[in-house]
Parts: C-alpha cells; sequence; structure tokens
C-alpha cells in the first residue's frame, strides 16, 4: 500500500489555500489526478517525489518517506518523475540521459527498444521532437525501477496521434515494470483509457475517488448524453437562437429556445445533454 | 629601444593564477547559493559584491593592514612559514583574489539560477548528490557562463591597477605588473613607451574579448543553455 496523507499550505495567484491530501493507492494501480489549474495537481506530484517539503506521512510499500523528523531526500526515494518540460540533460545523448539514471546498459537497450528509440540513442535530445523527447524522459524515469512513477501531464503537448500511440506505451511500461503510476491530465478521454482510478481534485483537497467511469461519466438519471462544454458564440438565425459550443476538441451547433438564449452567455460553462434518443454510431472510414 | 616585457608576464602570470585559485573558490559557493533559499542570502551576495564598488585604495588598504607583520594574520604566515605577504608576489595574489572574486562569482551563479530548476530535480531524482549535480549536469549546461566568467576574472585582473599599487609597489620583476609599468611610464614622461605598451594591452583585451563573444554566440546556435 501506498499511504499519502499530506498537508502544506500553498500561495497562489488565487489566494492562499490549504493542500490537505489523503489518498490510500494500491500498489501496481494506475491512478490519474484530475482537476483545474491551480488545484495543486503538480505539487502533489511533488512532494511525493520529495522536492516540495510538506507536513504528514508518506509510506511506501511500509518504507517510510515522510515523518514527522524522517524526510527522504528526492535521491532516496524509489520514484520516477516525468516532468511537463521533460527536463533532459541537453549535454547528453539519448543514452547517455538513460544510464546517467542507472548505469544498466541492457535495462537502456531493452527500453529504447520498447519506445522505438534505437536509432536516436546516440543524438542529443535537442533534436528531438516533442514525442520522441517524452519518450526518453518516460524511459529515464524508470531506469531506476521506481516503485512510483510520476507523470505531470505528460502528453498534454502532443498532438493526438501522438497522444494515442504514447498511452499505449505509458500502459505497456507500467505492467511491464510493475510500478505504481500516478498521472496528472486533462483529458477524460486519456483518463478513461489509461487509468483504474481517478482523484478528482479542487482547491487541494480530493474531491472524488473512484474508478474512472464512476468519476466521469457526466450522465445523470434519465440522460442519455451528457457532455461539458464551453460556449463560443451565441447568433441568431431568423426566429431561432444557435448556440456554438466547444465540447473537448469538437465544435457543435445547438438550437437554443428564446428563454436558453437570453441566460447564457458566450464563455458559460454548459452542460449539453439529451434524453430519449438513440443515436448511430458508425465506423469512420 | 628595447621593449621589456616582464611587466606583460607578471600581469598574466598573476591573472592564470587568480583565475584558477577563485575558479576553485567560486564554483562550490556560486552553485550553494544558486541553490539556497536562506534568507540570509542578500547578506551574503551583497558581501561577496563589495569589491565591485569600493573603491580599489580602500580594499588595498585594508589588505595591506591585515597581511603586514603587524597585524596577527601576517604575523602568524611570517612565522610559520617565513614569508612576508605584503610588497611581493603572493600579496598580489591574496588582494587580487578577493578584489577579482565577484567577477567570478556572479557569472557563475546567474548560469546555474539560469538553469531550469526542472533539470537539477531530474539529476536529484536519477539518485545523483550535489556534488554529481554539478559536475555531470550544471557544470557542462553553462558552458557560456564558465567561460565568461573566467575570461572576465583573468581580464580584470589583468587590469587592475590600485590594490596592485596599495599592496605590491612597483618591484621590477616581484609585483610591477603591466597596468603600474604604464602609470610609471607616464610619469617620467617616457609617452612612446606607455603607448607601445597602452596598445599591446587593448590588442590583447581585444582579441580575448573578440574570442569569447565569437565563442558564445556559436554556444547559441547551437541551442545550449546558460
Amino acid at each position: 500500500m501506498i499511504i499519502i496523507d499530506v498537508k502544506k499550505r500553498l500561495f497562489g495567484s488565487k489566494g492562499d489555500m490549504d493542500l490537505d491530501i489523503k489518498l490510500d493507492i494500491k500498489e501496481g494501480s494506475f491512478v490519474s489526478i484530475l482537476g483545474k489549474s491551480g488545484s495543486g495537481k503538480t505539487t502533489l506530484l511533488r512532494i511525493i517525489a520529495g522536492l516540495e517539503r510538506a507536513r504528514g506521512n508518506i509510506s511506501v510499500d511500509k518504507e517510510i518517506w515522510l515523518e514527522k523528523k524522517r524526510v527522504l531526500h528526492p535521491r532516496e526515494r524509489s520514484v520516477g518523475f516525468v516532468f511537463q518540460d521533460y527536463a533532459l540533460f541537453p549535454n547528453m545523448s539519448v543514452k547517455e540521459n538513460l544510464l546517467y539514471a542507472n548505469a544498466d546498459e541492457n535495462l537502456a537497450n531493452k527500453l529504447l527498444n520498447m519506445t522505438e528509440l534505437d536509432e536516436m540513442k546516440d543524438t542529443l535530445p535537442t533534436t528531438l521532437s516533442g514525442g520522441q523527447q517524452q519518450r526518453v524522459a518516460i524511459c529515464r524515469a524508470l531506469m531506476r525501477k521506481p516503485k512510483i512513477l510520476l507523470l505531470d501531464e505528460p502528453l498534454s503537448a502532443l498532438d493526438m496521434q501522438m497522444r494515442e500511440k504514447l498511452q499505449l506505451e505509458i500502459l505497456k511500461l507500467h505492467v511491464e515494470f510493475k510500478t505504481t503510476t500516478i498521472m496528472v491530465s486533462h483529458s477524460p478521454n486519456e483518463i478513461y483509457k489509461m487509468s483504474d482510478f481517478v482523484a478528482l481534485m479542487e482547491d487541494g483537497k480530493i474531491k472524488k475517488y473512484g474508478n474512472p467511469k464512476e468519476i466521469l461519466l457526466k450522465t445523470s438519471g434519465s440522460q442519455k448524453f451528457s457532455f461539458g462544454g464551453r460556449i463560443l458564440d451565441i447568433y441568431k438565425a431568423d426566429i431561432l437562437h444557435i448556440a456554438v459550443i466547444a465540447i473537448d476538441n469538437q465544435i457543435v451547433e445547438i438550437v437554443l429556445d428564446s428563454n436558453e438564449a437570453q441566460s447564457l452567455k458566450i464563455g458559460d460553462s454548459v452542460r449539453v445533454s439529451t434524453k430519449a434518443f438513440s443515436p448511430v454510431v458508425s465506423k469512420v472510414k | 629601444m628595447e621593449l621589456n616585457l616582464e611587466p606583460f608576464y607578471l600581469s598574466f602570470k598573476l591573472a592564470t593564477i587568480v583565475s584558477i585559485i577563485l575558479f576553485l573558490i567560486a564554483l562550490p559557493l556560486a552553485w550553494k547559493l544558486s541553490q539556497s533559499r536562506s534568507k540570509l542570502k542578500p547578506i551574503y551576495e551583497a558581501f561577496s559584491a563589495l569589491p565591485i564598488v569600493l573603491p580599489p585604495t580602500v580594499l588595498g588598504f585594508y589588505v595591506l593592514f591585515a597581511l603586514s607583520q603587524n597585524s596577527p594574520f601576517g604575523a602568524f604566515i611570517e612565522d610559520i612559514f617565513g614569508v612576508k605577504l605584503v610588497f611581493n608576489f603572493y600579496g598580489l595574489v591574496i588582494a587580487s583574489c578577493l578584489y577579482s572574486f565577484p567577477f567570478m562569482l556572479q557569472p557563475l551563479q546567474s548560469g546555474f539560477e539560469s538553469l531550469p530548476k526542472s533539470l537539477i530535480e531530474a539529476s536529484y531524482l536519477c539518485g545523483k548528490s550535489s556534488f554529481q549535480t554539478l559536475i555531470h549536469v550544471a557544470l557542462p549546461n553553462i558552458k557560456s557562463s564558465l567561460l565568461t566568467a573566467i575570461v572576465i576574472t583573468f581580464a580584470h585582473t589583468v587590469g587592475e591597477f590600485g590594490v596592485v599599487l596599495m599592496v605590491g609597489g612597483s618591484i621590477p620583476g616581484e609585483t610591477k605588473v603591466a597596468s603600474i609599468a604604464i602609470y610609471e611610464f607616464v610619469e617620467t614622461l617616457d609617452y612612446r613607451s606607455a603607448h607601445i605598451y597602452s596598445a599591446i594591452m587593448v590588442a590583447i583585451s581585444f582579441t580575448v574579448l573578440l574570442l569569447v563573444y565569437i565563442f558564445n554566440y556559436k554556444q547559441k546556435k547551437i541551442g545550449f543553455l546558460g
């Protein structure tokens, strides 16, 4: 079991906030953390890694990482961290980056092979594409066979295709290395595909914890479809009002009645849901 | 007239020794300061920057006072090693080290501070100590700051005058460095020699700075940090 019970006062741009997290994580599980920016997600990861101080307890597999007087330095924690900016060492080649973490040639070759980076192993990271740098960062984080792998929005800077490819690779590595993985992500799609559990964070607290289906599905009652979106535009076409709403990466037009049109304005967060209809699902050629 | 190159030789010998000593002293300090979150940090920084603002004569006066046989430190050194520290080359090295210290410290510190924090953290998470991080990650990624620090320190030591005059005097072959030689030529109205010496100083200084800028420009092109 990984037991996290930490408190920290955060001084943010929107005022101060108390981070207060209690989380018990089963070893080997894949946990995603979802939440608005400024809710303390990255800080939580940094506290687990030991990069940020906090009060409380962290124990991993009965090993104590944080207790009153006992604070393990990041280098003493069995943890891999993938930074948002990847943080690859620019003076070392791809392979040297991996070997710096752990001088195990075989493991480095295996990881490079699994992530199709064989051919790049002697190049400097600055010449790689975003997706390739990301893979190097993940490989390097795994070189020490960490008990916990922490991923801070690992895929947010990549395009859709690359995201999907890397999602599978991360899952493969997660299983192969038997780590417990904690990933910060904004994408429900990604979280649903990858995680065993989801923690929804709000203002430094965990608001909900459960399996992805419970947390992510937004339908309630007799609703068949329910999506969160944001209004981009409302315009009048003859007697109708039409709202243009962005839902995730897609845009839809929805007819509003005049009451709705008056109560909503551009920029509002809305929920789009329908009842009692059966959609057609067909394969995209 | 035969050109006596000894003052130049002395200047460069002094600058080389001072640069090496200061590099070894300032490197760990700059690293510690860059990583420090101590509330005392501004005090350390202000103290280390003092030689930049103090008149060389003030610094020279204190150094002279501290190193002379009349001070406990000067007396101690003379008793133990039988070495006098003023009006000789040793005194010059000590005084120059103090005087040029911020010129080595500051570029190194700002180089370290310009590194992305995550790079240092990533190194710790690779299981490395602070010293290993300094050698393998921090230093190789601040090449241009490193070069700037060394060159500026070197050039500043070659170019110093006041402190050297106070602590070293003008003993030929011992403490008479190029800048002091030029001063003496002017005082004795030997403008021809002063011109030659000065022109040599300008040429050397320009060449060194040019090489630094070319190097830094190339580094930026390659895309190295710092």
